[in-house]
């Protein structure tokens, strides 16, 4: 294969895997642009959502549309659960405190996966499976584009429920500023919630679109890690700066896979999550809020 | 009830207010040096364990509890320590040599952290953090020449003027007094104005500033001490374990670190011993009560890990003020009986500061 | 003797001129006020003297040294303090480490006495309590001084701001809106503070103000400031008389 048709594949990978950390990046964003909680359990969420997705073709027998929809509202519904019975009791602790609890709840959901789903990999039929797209020489995977379209569309579907929606400038409001958004009327406590379900809902998506790559299982949610140096990269600003960030990541992991001697992939989205905050601090598209004194 | 007569200024500055204290204290000194004659190796080795992990418990209280900077790569400068003091070790260097050398490369990776985050607050600095120490655990996995990688690397005996340091007990005396010391430096970091000048830059980095602290400065040198401390907990956690690999420094063991001291209680010495001892013992509490378990409850893998997770969570929702706080509420409710009020022990609402207004 | 001046002092951020070409002197021993609408650059000059913000243009010189570049931790090491418009205590804190924290700029011992509690650092813990308890007994905090800030109401907050600073020892003070919060009473007591602060301790203070009875009754001169240009400087009875000065705040013409 020649160099060019090479790279090109490299980078549609790369996209391809950049895109789930980017979904990743985003619900983790969400939540931490209306609450200041930094949610180190997102990558569990989205491994809950991929069980979950599983239970409902394989178990259950549904069809794949149906049932992934179902595993996405399902998914939603648990974060939506899980601000309300846990996450709204520490509202107003140091934010090391959230950090612990997420990271506790994280173990607990992975123990808990493990319990009911056994610790093995576990797949289902995609419609995205082992098919393949052939340009002369050069072979693309079906669930690679699906991945990159896939995301791509519920980004489109984000921004205009953000922009357009009622729902969506309310959330916008709350999360930039509280106070403000009580006395126009807005249920802020729900509305919150609300955030931590349509977060949950696209991590559920993340799982879905990641499946026919990669599989579920237990750990997948080590992802999450990856998906920080995405949303630090984006600069905590904006949908797209979390997906900008996360397809930068991996394609750069996929350059060093192929370009540099063994061993340097795992590190790269540390290292360039590093270089980035260094050199910097607020990421590509940041927003700098500094504090009056 | 107890009351503290005050005649001076210097009584204010002591480590232990209370004549009492250091009669309990010393009571309980003594009984620590006795223990390795009174209980046995498994029980010993144990207890050193917890001394090494208080060790570094110290280090990251300073760090995050007192200045207030998240760390979640701790486990990196366990891991530079534990190494430094193997390859040295096998290098023929002196013990009383590699222990110093372990803490100050330690420290060098503390500052090396230290001052690019110099500008990065809470959450940005918990990733750089986090990215540290992965790209630490991963540089000790691939750097085979010198830590031979995966196959590990054996820990020789070290000696101090001819006596082996050899098994549970060596461990536990070494553990023990070096655990000693650190508190000591941690007691005298809290009583001076370095230590005020470092809450002084977790509450409010601006009016340190103008309160003439040099934050960058105090940054930096709280990283090197906390990263110091810990390098010497790493370089005896080799002598526990014999035998180094590389996968015992990942994320979970930072998890491990900060729930020490959060458990323990955030901003006491007492809270890390505390902690250490809850981590440590709480895989040997399950152990113990595995096979009495109803069902398969006992026997299923990941109840480590999730009995882990669920105590952080319920700590967190009840109790976070962690084992010290509940101790101190404690022995308020004794030292008020019978005339104590339920309202002195309700908890106060917290609101933390925003980082945006 | 001018202990501190201001040279075409400009601030700008982006398009928005904060202060623009303002110049001015404090003499040693006066008390000076800053008064102006909101928004007329009041406490972004507070934020360039205490080095907070780095000016775009001009200088600032204190007692003969220029320290339009100096980095921010070493102004109370010169001598100059202040306290903040929203209280930036350590809440964490009681009252007395609070203060303590105000002496740091005279620590003496170094980092590494420090770590092993030598004698130097002894000294200097007890030199500096018995700094923090004179400022106590100035302040009458006397019951206040193992509260923690976080449970203390509003109006002693103030003061131990105030406190705080003066543990810095300086010798000039800067007061940004410190009756912002209190009655009537508080403010009386606040302004005797002052001029105590002026007399007995013979510190020079630049307050930002909005209370016109305070800055009546406390300053020597004062200087009117809007849109971050300077509108007039002189006694508080000729400022207040400057039609700028009454233009700016009320609009229109003065009444004959």
């Amino acid at each position: 294969m020649t160099d060019a048709l090479r790279l090109l594949e490299l980078i549609v990978n790369g996209a391809a895997g950049g895109c789930i950390y980017g979904l990743i990046a985003l619900g983790f964003v969400l939540i931490y642009k209306a609450t200041e909680v930094i949610n180190f359990a997102q990558g569990d969420v989205m491994m809950l959502g991929g069980f979950a997705a599983f239970s409902f073709i394989t178990w259950l027998g549904l069809n794949y549309w149906v049932g992934a929809a179902l595993a996405v509202l399902t998914t939603a519904a648990f974060g939506y659960l899980l601000d309300v019975i846990v996450i709204r009791r520490v509202i107003g602790q140091p934010q090391f405190a959230v950090v612990m609890l997420t990271l506790g709840l994280g173990f607990i959901f992975r123990a808990v996966a493990g319990i009911a789903w056994g610790y093995d990999s576990v797949g289902y039929d995609t419609p995205f499976t082992n098919h393949t797209i052939k340009f002369g020489n050069f072979v693309l995977g079906y669930d690679s584009l699906s991945i990159i379209g896939g995301t791509v569309l519920l980004c489109a579907v984000l921004y205009l429920f953000f922009s357009r929606t009622r729902l969506g400038v309310a959330m916008q409001a709350a999360s930039q500023n509280q106070l403000a958004a009580y006395y126009m009327g807005i249920p802020v406590r729900t509305i919150f919630s609300l955030i931590w379900a349509i977060s949950a809902g696209v991590s559920g998506v993340a799982a879905i679109l990641l499946t026919p790559v990669s599989m579920v299982d237990v750990n997948m949610g080590f992802l999450g890690i990856k998906a920080f140096a995405a949303a630090v990269l984006g600069g905590f600003g904006s949908i797209p700066g979390a997906l900008v960030g996360g397809v930068v990541i991996g394609i750069a992991e996929q350059l060093a896979g192929f370009y540099l001697p063994a061993g340097f992939q795992d590190v790269t989205a540390n290292v360039v999550l590093l270089a980035t905050l260094i050199l910097m601090p607020h990421g590509l598209f940041s927003q700098r809020i500094v504090k009056r004194v | 009830m107890r009351t503290l007569f005050k005649t001076g200024y210097r009584q204010d500055l002591r480590i232990w207010r209370h004549p009492g204290d250091i009669l309990w204290y010393g009571l309980l000194g003594l009984v620590l040096l006795a223990l390795p004659r009174l209980l046995g190796e498994f029980y010993i080795g144990e207890l050193g364990a917890v001394y090494i992990f208080a060790i570094a418990g110290v280090g990251l209280m300073l760090l995050t509890g007192y200045t207030g900077l998240v760390n979640l790569g701790h486990a990196a400068f366990l891991g530079i320590g534990a190494y430094t003091n193997a390859v040295l070790l096998t290098a023929g260097w002196p013990y009383l040599l590699t222990l110093p050398a372990s803490a100050l490369l330690a420290a060098i990776a503390g500052v090396a952290i230290g001052i690019p985050t110099l500008r990065m607050s809470g959450l940005y600095l918990a990733i750089a953090t986090l990215a540290f120490g992965q790209i630490v655990a991963s540089v000790l996995e691939k750097w085979d020449s010198v830590t031979h990688g995966f196959n590990g690397l054996p820990v020789p005996i070290p000696e101090i003027f001819g006596f082996p340091i050899q098994g549970a007990t060596g461990v536990y005396y070494t553990a023990l007094v070096l655990l000693v010391a650190v508190l000591w430096i941690a007691a005298n970091i809290l009583r001076t104005p370095f230590g005020r000048a470092l809450v002084a830059i977790r509450d409010s980095e601006v009016s340190a500033r103008s309160m003439g602290i040099n934050v960058a400065l105090y940054k930096t040198i709280a990283f090197a001490v906390a990263a110091a401390m810990t390098g010497l907990a790493g370089a005896l956690f080799a002598q526990y374990v014999n035998f180094l690999a590389p996968d015992s420094f990942d994320v979970l063991l930072s998890v491990q670190f900060l729930t020490i001291v959060f458990v323990g209680g955030i901003g006491s010495l007492q809270g890390v011993i505390y902690g250490a001892l809850f981590v440590r013992l709480l895989p040997q509490g399950i152990a113990l009560v595995r096979d009495d378990l109803p069902g398969h409850i006992g026997h299923l893998p990941g109840l480590e890990p999730s009995l882990f997770g669920l105590f952080l969570v319920l700590t967190i929702l009840f109790q976070p003020t962690g084992i010290y706080g509940g101790w101190l509420r404690a022995k308020a409710w004794f030292q008020d009986f019978p005339l104590h009020r339920a309202s002195g022990f309700r908890r106060q609402r917290t609101y933390a500061r925003s980082e945006r207004t | 003797m001018a202990l501190f001046r201001a040279e075409n002092l400009a601030m700008r951020f982006g398009g928005i001129r904060a202060v623009d070409e303002v110049s001015f002197e404090v003499t040693e021993g006066e008390v000076f006020a800053i008064i102006g609408p909101n928004g007329a650059g009041k406490t972004t000059i507070f934020n360039l003297i205490s080095r907070l913000y780095t000016p775009t243009a001009g200088r600032m010189i204190f007692r003969d040294r220029d320290i339009t570049a100096i980095p921010p931790h070493r102004i109370a090491g010169l001598g100059i303090a202040r306290t903040f418009q929203n209280i930036e205590l350590f809440a964490n804190a009681t009252v007395l480490q609070n203060l303590l924290i105000g002496c740091h700029c005279h620590v003496r011992a170094s980092i590494l006495a420090q770590l092993v509690f030598a004698p130097s650092a002894r000294r200097d813990e007890i030199a500096h309590r018995e700094k923090a308890e004179d400022v106590i007994a100035f302040l009458d905090l006397q019951r206040y001084r193992d509260s923690l800030i976080s449970g203390l109401p509003y109006g002693v907050r103030k003061v131990v701001e105030l406190g705080r600073a003066l543990c810095t020892e300086p010798k000039l003070l800067l007061l940004d809106e410190p009756s912002s919060g209190l009655n009537t009473e508080e403010t009386e007591v606040m302004g005797f503070w002052i001029e105590d602060i002026k007399k007995d301790l013979g510190i020079t203070v630049i307050m930002v103000e909005h209370d016109m009875n305070l800055v009546r009754q406390v300053s020597d001169r004062v200087m009117a400031l809007n849109f971050g240009r300077l509108l007039a400087l002189g006694t508080p009875a000729e400022v207040q008389s400057h039609p700028e000065v009454i233009r700016a705040y009320i609009g229109g013409e003065a009444p004959a």
